[in-house]
């Protein structure tokens, strides 16, 4: 674990046009008129600067990639976030917004290319809040090479939201011949994650005070998409990319077992856990593998390119822990089961609800 | 992790498992009382890995699920009051009422909150002194002391917004009601650490003997387990009915005496019903006379809880190691952990709950 995998920090002021101290968002900022304007004018665009959102339209106008000349298909995903409180080590809800769609995106091989942004604000919000989160989010579309090129905003009374709603949709090209999804995993596949699992979820609950102990444990959000194309580079034939965010591994690999009609065989040894986490963990009573995590792909491909795609996971910032933890069987379809270090074997079922920590 | 990765040695554990399959010779039934224990045991495959002669019961050790169906109707009628908050523990807020649950009631508008410790639910009633505080205080021996020092604090502060719906069990009079049934099939028990962290064992060596049954102090990780289980096996195949302590990094003859003291001065004896069981003489705790401002169900009008358990859950049966989850017809199809019909299905102690998430497919059937 080294610190280029934590992101930057986005502390002090980067906007060109920084706003009085205390000023805080009213009814008027969603009104469409000039308040709205000036919110615009003074928030979004000094962080957003590009030519479509420039232009002032209602409407985004792009160049296609490749254009004359577009084979392969669209990837477009929506999602919407809702975190707290909006600010925890190691991300924002602005970075979350982001890195969320990016990474769904990028789940089917595409290269992700735009996005839009939707901000349901609550009456009260602080505007520089809202600057510090539009930053965040500009800091988080650079490193993974994609532009925000339309939004919107509109606001609530206060009480009726939790400061900052956000909804990102994006849009990426995926070239042609990948075949990439939770349907493909095959017998004789092998699983792979990117990294360390639990830390967002823990991350956050620890943010939020709810744990009664300081963890020094940071989310790990996180673009992937740079990630995922040194996979594919390596490893053409990946089956299955999909990100274990909520519910975490263990209800992701269910989908795809469900989905493929296979069963996925786990070594919980070989799972990679931060010491931290799992002390949580231990403390809590929750289990790792059904925390989210917002900075990990799980990776299932044939075994003849594993050793390639691990390879090329562990030489950037956000694979450093990359772990193959698995193999894909035809036995028991939609089963996912896990070795227990002392030889046993467990059913590692869906999450059924919200995690709640244990009694004693 | 230290101190826990020592205790999962699967080197070790293979080597005491190997001793247990040497020395047994015939068929013995062990409960391990606390569901804590199931859980481990199911989460680490260990009871695949015992030998076939062993078989493991699975005790009633479970807070959650032994809370009566009244009182979790009266928290329910408690926490749906408009000027309450109610701080629960958040195991209990899936627990199945008689016609809701707790996060029903939260969807609804009331403000139900999770407490990681009862001192927390102290603290919600300094800063909330317009609203009534209502701790849901559940548990055995274990839990006790911190639910005592939540009233014990509430005291001291002088705070008359707060109060605790208690539903304090005990494990010796559990042990009494499983061993005097008629139909008990348990030969030795694996007792509870955790509570006997705090309660000593002093209480055991009488039930030991009037029944004929080793018990023996066990902890939690798979190799606490095996060890108490080569401990029983070894008493149970030479004839002993001894109690030992093989959790003794943590427990005590004595226990923990100051812990005592405040239990005893808090609350008092009672006799409490068991979901699924059934009242047991002198099982529970109530508040005792000096700390009464204290009760929830003197403070608040419900007393007349009219109840209606499931007509298919079996979890008493289960509860008292009569029948495996696998038995009730309801398990994994009417009653999963999304929609429990028991409590046993909900706790992340249950039997139930555990044998829905960890055993494999084949087994289920």
């Amino acid at each position: 674990m080294t610190d280029s995998q934590f992101p930057p920090s986005f502390e002090g002021p980067t906007c060109s046009l920084p706003l009085p101290h205390g000023e805080q968002v009213v009814m008027g900022h969603g009104s469409g008129g000039r308040l709205t304007s000036d919110l615009i004018q003074r928030v979004f665009l000094p962080a957003f600067a590009n030519p479509a959102l420039l232009a002032g339209n209602d409407f985004a106008s792009l160049n296609l990639p490749e254009a004359g000349n577009l084979v392969g298909a669209l990837a477009i995903s929506t999602d919407s976030h809702i975190i707290t409180p909006l600010f925890f080590p190691g991300g924002d809800i602005g970075r979350l917004a982001v890195c969320g769609t990016v990474n769904d995106i990028s789940m089917s091989g595409a290269n992700p290319l735009y996005l839009t942004a939707g901000f349901i604000l609550e009456e009260g919000l602080a505007i520089d809040i809202l600057q510090k989160v539009a930053v965040s989010m500009q800091a988080a579309a650079v490193e993974a090479g994609i532009t925000i090129i339309a939004g919107d905003t509109k606001v609530v009374e206060h009480g009726k939201g939790d400061g900052l709603f956000i909804t990102t949709t994006g849009i990426g090209w995926i070239p042609p011949n990948r075949q990439i999804g939770g349907q493909m995993a095959q017998p004789g596949d092998v699983v792979l994650i990117s990294g360390t699992l639990g830390d967002h979820g823990i991350a956050v609950l620890a943010a939020r005070g709810e744990l009664g102990f300081e963890t020094a444990i940071h989310s790990d959000t996180a673009p992937l998409n740079h990630l995922i194309q040194a996979v594919l580079e390596v490893a053409p034939n990946t089956h299955v990319l999909r990100d274990p965010t909520r519910g975490g591994l263990a209800t992701t690999l269910n989908e795809i077992a469900h989905q493929s009609q296979v069963s996925i065989w786990l070594e919980e040894t070989k799972i990679p856990v931060k010491p931290a986490v799992h002390a949580a963990c231990e403390m809590l009573g929750f289990d790792p593998l059904y925390i989210a995590n917002e900075g990990k792909v799980i990776v299932i491909l044939p075994a003849a390119e594993a050793d390639a795609a691990l390879l090329a996971m562990r030489n950037l910032p956000y694979g450093l822990d990359a772990a193959q933890i698995g193999e894909v069987k035809a036995d028991s379809p939609g089963r996912v089961l896990l070795k227990t270090p002392i030889g046993g074997t467990r059913i590692l079922d869906v999450l059924a609800g919200e995690i709640l920590p244990r009694i004693c | 992790m230290r101190f826990v990765d020592e205790f999962r040695d699967a080197k070790l554990v293979k080597v005491v498992l190997a001793e247990i399959q040497r020395i047994v010779t015939r068929p013995w039934t062990i409960m391990e009382i606390c569901g804590g224990q199931t859980h481990a045991i199911l989460h680490y495959g260990l009871d695949e890995l015992l030998p076939t002669q062993i078989e493991l019961v699975h005790g009633p050790g479970c807070p959650v699920c032994v809370t009566s169906l009244e009182l979790i109707d009266k928290a329910l009628a408690i926490a749906s009051q408009p000027n309450v908050i109610f701080c629960s523990f958040g195991d209990m807020l899936r627990v199945p009422g008689s016609s809701q649950d707790l996060f029903s009631i939260r969807a609804a508008g009331g403000q139900v909150r999770v407490v990681y410790s009862p001192l927390d639910a102290v603290k919600i009633a300094q800063h909330n002194p317009e609203k009534e505080v209502v701790f849901f205080a559940i548990g055995f021996e274990t839990t006790a002391p911190a639910n005592a020092a939540s009233v014990l604090q509430a005291q001291a502060l002088g705070l008359k917004n707060f109060s605790v719906l208690v539903s304090q069990v005990r494990v010796p009079p559990a042990m009494h009601a499983i061993l005097g049934a008629p139909q008990n099939r348990v030969q030795g028990f694996l007792a509870a650490g955790h509570v006997c962290s705090i309660m000593g064992y002093w209480e055991y060596p009488p039930i030991a003997e009037q029944y004929r049954v080793p018990i023996v102090v066990t902890g939690f990780e798979p190799l606490d387990l095996v060890n108490g289980i080569l401990m029983a096996v070894r008493q149970l195949e030479a004839g002993t009915h001894n109690v030992e302590n093989a959790y003794s990094r943590v427990v005590t003859k004595a226990g923990n005496v100051p812990a005592q003291a405040m239990l005893k001065r808090v609350f008092t004896g009672c006799d409490r019903n068991w979901r699924g069981i059934g009242t047991i003489q002198d099982s529970g705790l109530r508040l005792s006379e000096e700390f009464l401002l204290f009760d929830a169900e003197k403070r608040f009008s419900v007393e007349h809880i009219q109840t209606q358990e499931s007509e298919i859950c079996i979890s008493g049966i289960i509860l008292q190691g009569l029948k495996k989850p696998f038995e009730c017809p309801a398990f994994g199809t009417l009653c999963r952990p999304e929609k429990p019909l028991g409590a046993t299905m909900v706790s992340s102690e249950g039997a139930c709950a555990a044998y829905y998430r960890y055993k494999q497919p084949m087994d289920r059937t």
